[in-house]
């Protein structure tokens, strides 16, 4: 389909794609971690909101920073900066998320060298009255910092343009993934992860553009779409930037109909409204999302989120892919298991690490499931 | 030394602590209260280590600190089992010990004392980590009981005026739920009361730590760590004051009566993180049989290292506070300050540290502070990887060897 080359060609060349924007526009680009992280801000800024997905090969500089049980994401993404594979940026945002992050935040600031660094001490909690006013008391402060950091003012004018595109790139999202929950082999999970991952770092109107491509096209290949006859799976876990395991689900038999990634729904899960206080409403979109482990809404809404997407998208199982030593995730992995098998729902852990173990163990375990849906 | 660790060598007699019995003695009836809590109608709460336990003892609720419980099984060695049993409940072996054992001995009652009393409700304060928080929610979850978060935001380079206002609100927050589950008004003035006490034992804790100035010091931090049980459960309680005026006048006694606590004191050294709670003894005789004594550690001062904050006369306020800026809720290059801080009070030689795998906040950051203190003090660091409760990760030739190789350096 010649609509997804464009998200392919990101994908696959995340660093080329981000500084030939940069030479074309002349403007900065900020790398950015996580998905609480305020992008709509840092676009209405002017800039190119960038999210870190931490490099791919073997990981030596930080090793001297990072101690070696330290989930591989963080290192990956500290050995990108160090090796100057991001040079291209102009400065990072860090929203407060895992007790790695936290720390990585210190580490990067006094290592990386980017000309600014901004921590946004988001609430842990999001679901009291005053972490709420807190929260958009922070992203206040984040927009005043910004436009220090950038030298340039963000009108409100500029924020609701922002938001309104924000509003349309998650609905075209949700969209797409809706399609492919009820027609599975409209769109493989390797396309589908492409997309999720150029979203993170494109320009965001060229990006638009091309998601109207896409469903369009989608929508058009809907009546010569085959049945699936693949098992449903939902993924849950951390960021997932492995396209292959997408490709190893497929051909072990399985089609993944939804998820609880960050690269995935959590990212467009939630719509800001258009209310007169634009930054008070990109902070309240936080209290409405979907959350990850490192924040708190209540003592069992993952549990509860899992059994019900699952349910909803008529899913045979749940794969869990999170990454080794990852604190926030190995918490939760139990109890969500446990809702999972009251609901007889199987599931499957599947630890990663930023490369995948070339023996083929995954595939393997991953076959077995499939098999025993 | 081999003279020295027979039992009753007079020698090693005169430099035993007298007050620890006193002290086993406090845990004892502590410990006793808490678990009767049942039959005397009190309320019990758990508690993380760092949250602002003061308002709990207005209200007349037993505070429990999992986290000390914790200590006491790697102390007593039984962490090895309880983790596993953890990891059999599918918990990753790479969890913080603390939460590991814990959430496991709930499900068996085991531990050295057979499990903690049932909590009533749980307060967790994430101004030491994240992982309390999640570990908090499975308890919760377990327990079926209500969690309370006191959200402390990070202060990387600056504590703002927003965190400010949010602590404050917070604070406002917590005693309404506390009036809440206890179903009784907060007496206000009985908060003060309790303020004022945990604002001078801390002070207290302080004066003890700082005995360690004088050379030789009359305890090391393995001292510390054993008597730091007391400011962590107890304090806002007279128990604490009394207590910690006795132990700060035998010190007194100690540099009077020139008695250290390691026989000719040559070198001076500073701990980090938390202690390697299986192997105390081994560590503090290791440091000892070069003359080095461990003098201060950033873990102890924790509970003190903020009291400058406090107001008596603005409790609650201060604390919301003092409570956000504690040596583990701030950057490393802060954390660096308060090192320079410690190594010339206490005159420093060398520094230890211990990067312990389960605790990911204190540990990350220490290569990058390894490389500040060398560069801007000159100071040697060792670091040992070790876990504070889980004793697979104790590797006891390889510390060993690098303990003696660190100790020849010094001694050059
Ligand atoms: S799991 Fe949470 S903290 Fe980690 S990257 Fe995703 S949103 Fe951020
Ligand atoms: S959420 Fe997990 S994977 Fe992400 S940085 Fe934190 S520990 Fe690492
Ligand atoms: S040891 Fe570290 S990770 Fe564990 S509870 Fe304490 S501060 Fe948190």
């Amino acid at each position: 389909m010649n609509a997804l080359n464009i998200f392919h060609e990101t994908a696959n060349n995340l660093y080329a794609c981000a500084e030939k924007w940069k030479k074309a526009t002349g403007k900065k680009v900020v790398g950015y971690f996580c998905t609480y992280a305020p992008e709509e801000l840092i676009y209405a800024a002017g800039a190119l909101p960038y999210r870190i997905f931490g490099s791919k090969g073997n990981i030596t500089l930080s090793d001297s920073h990072l101690q070696s049980y330290c989930c591989s994401f963080a290192r990956a993404c500290l050995e990108e900066a160090l090796s100057g594979k991001i040079g291209f940026l102009d400065g990072t945002v860090f929203p407060h998320t895992c007790d790695t992050i936290q720390r990585l935040s210190d580490i990067w600031r006094l290592n990386a060298g980017f000309s600014f660094h901004i921590d946004v001490v988001l609430p842990v909690k999001l679901n009291t009255e005053s972490a709420k006013a807190y929260n958009t008391d922070v992203f206040k402060k984040f927009k005043k910092d910004l436009e220090a950091a950038l030298e340039t003012e963000i009108t409100d004018e500029k924020l609701r343009q922002s938001i309104r595109l924000y509003n349309s790139i998650r609905k075209a999202l949700a969209e797409i993934y809706t399609m492919r929950s009820e027609l599975p082999e409209i769109i493989t999970g390797k396309d589908m992860h492409a997309i999720i991952q150029a979203s993170m770092v494109m320009d965001r109107n060229h990006l638009f553009e091309n998601l109207t491509t896409v469903l369009e096209t989608l929508k058009g290949n809907k009546g010569s779409t085959k049945k699936s006859r693949k098992k449903r799976l939902v993924l849950a876990g951390g960021i997932c930037s492995q396209p292959d395991i997408h490709t190893i689900i497929e051909d072990s038999g399985g089609a993944v109909v939804w998820d609880d990634l960050c690269t995935g729904t959590r990212y467009f899960s939630g719509k800001i409204d258009d209310t007169p206080d634009p930054v008070k409403a990109i902070a309240d979109r936080y209290f409405e999302r979907a959350v990850c482990p490192a924040k708190h809404v209540s003592n069992t809404y993952r549990g509860e989120n899992i059994v019900r997407i699952a349910k909803e998208r008529n899913a045979g199982g749940v794969i869990f892919l999170f990454y080794k030593f990852c604190d926030p995730h190995g918490f939760d992995y139990p109890y969500m298991k446990s809702y999972l098998d009251k609901e007889k729902i199987p599931s499957l852990l599947v630890e990663v690490e930023n490369q995948l173990p070339a023996d083929g163990t995954i595939r393997t375990r991953l076959e077995t499931f499939v098999e025993m849906i | 030394m081999r003279s020295e660790s027979s039992p009753g060598d007079p020698e090693k007699e005169r430099r035993k602590i007298k007050c620890v019995k006193k002290m086993k003695d406090i845990m004892i009836g502590y410990y006793m209260e808490a678990k009767s809590a049942a039959a005397t109608g009190k309320k019990v709460a758990w508690i993380t280590s760092g949250g602002p336990v003061e308002p709990l003892i207005a209200m007349g609720v037993i505070p429990v600190y999992p986290e000390n419980h914790g200590a006491m099984i790697g102390a007593g060695k039984m962490g090895v089992d309880l983790c596993e049993k953890a990891e059999e409940m599918g918990y990753p072996r790479d969890l913080c010990s603390y939460a590991r054992a814990d959430i496991a001995c709930s499900t068996v009652n085991g531990g050295p004392i057979g499990g903690l009393p049932k909590p009533d409700f749980l307060i967790c304060c994430n101004n030491i980590c994240g992982t309390v928080l999640k570990w908090y929610e499975v308890q919760a979850r377990y327990y079926n009981v209500p969690l309370f978060i006191f959200d402390t935001p990070f202060i990387h380079t600056e504590f703002t005026n927003e965190a400010r206002t949010y602590v404050t609100r917070q604070m406002e927050d917590y005693i309404m739920f506390l009036e809440e589950v206890c179903g009784i008004k907060m007496d206000h003035d009985k908060m003060n009361d309790v303020g004022k006490l945990s604002i001078q034992s801390m002070k207290l804790w302080q004066d003890v730590l700082d005995t360690t100035m004088h050379k030789p010091a009359p305890m090391s931090a393995f001292d510390a760590f054993f008597h730091l049980a007391l400011i962590v459960t107890l304090r806002g309680t007279q128990i604490v004051v009394d207590y910690y005026i006795e132990l700060l006048d035998e010190m007194k006694q100690r540099i009077a009566g020139e008695i250290s606590m390691v026989p000719d004191e040559q070198y001076r050294l500073l701990w980090d993180n938390l202690p390697v709670w299986y192997k105390t003894r081994w560590l503090s005789e290791k440091f000892a049989s070069h003359h080095a004594c461990l003098v201060a550690d950033t873990y102890t001062s924790a509970w003190s290292g903020v009291v400058h904050l406090l107001d008596e006369n603005n409790i609650l306020e201060s604390m919301a506070m003092a409570y956000t800026s504690v040596y583990i809720n701030i950057s490393i290059d802060r954390m660096f300050e308060k090192i320079k801080t410690m190594v010339k009070k206490y005159d420093i030689d060398g520094m230890v540290m211990h990067s312990n795998r389960s605790c990911k906040p204190y540990s990350f950051g220490q290569y990058d502070l390894r490389k500040m203190i060398a560069n801007e003090m000159n100071l040697p660091v060792l670091i040992i990887e070790a876990d504070m409760v889980d004793e697979r990760s104790f590797s006891k030739g390889q510390i060993e060897t690098r303990i003696d190789a660190f100790m020849e350096l010094l001694k050059q």
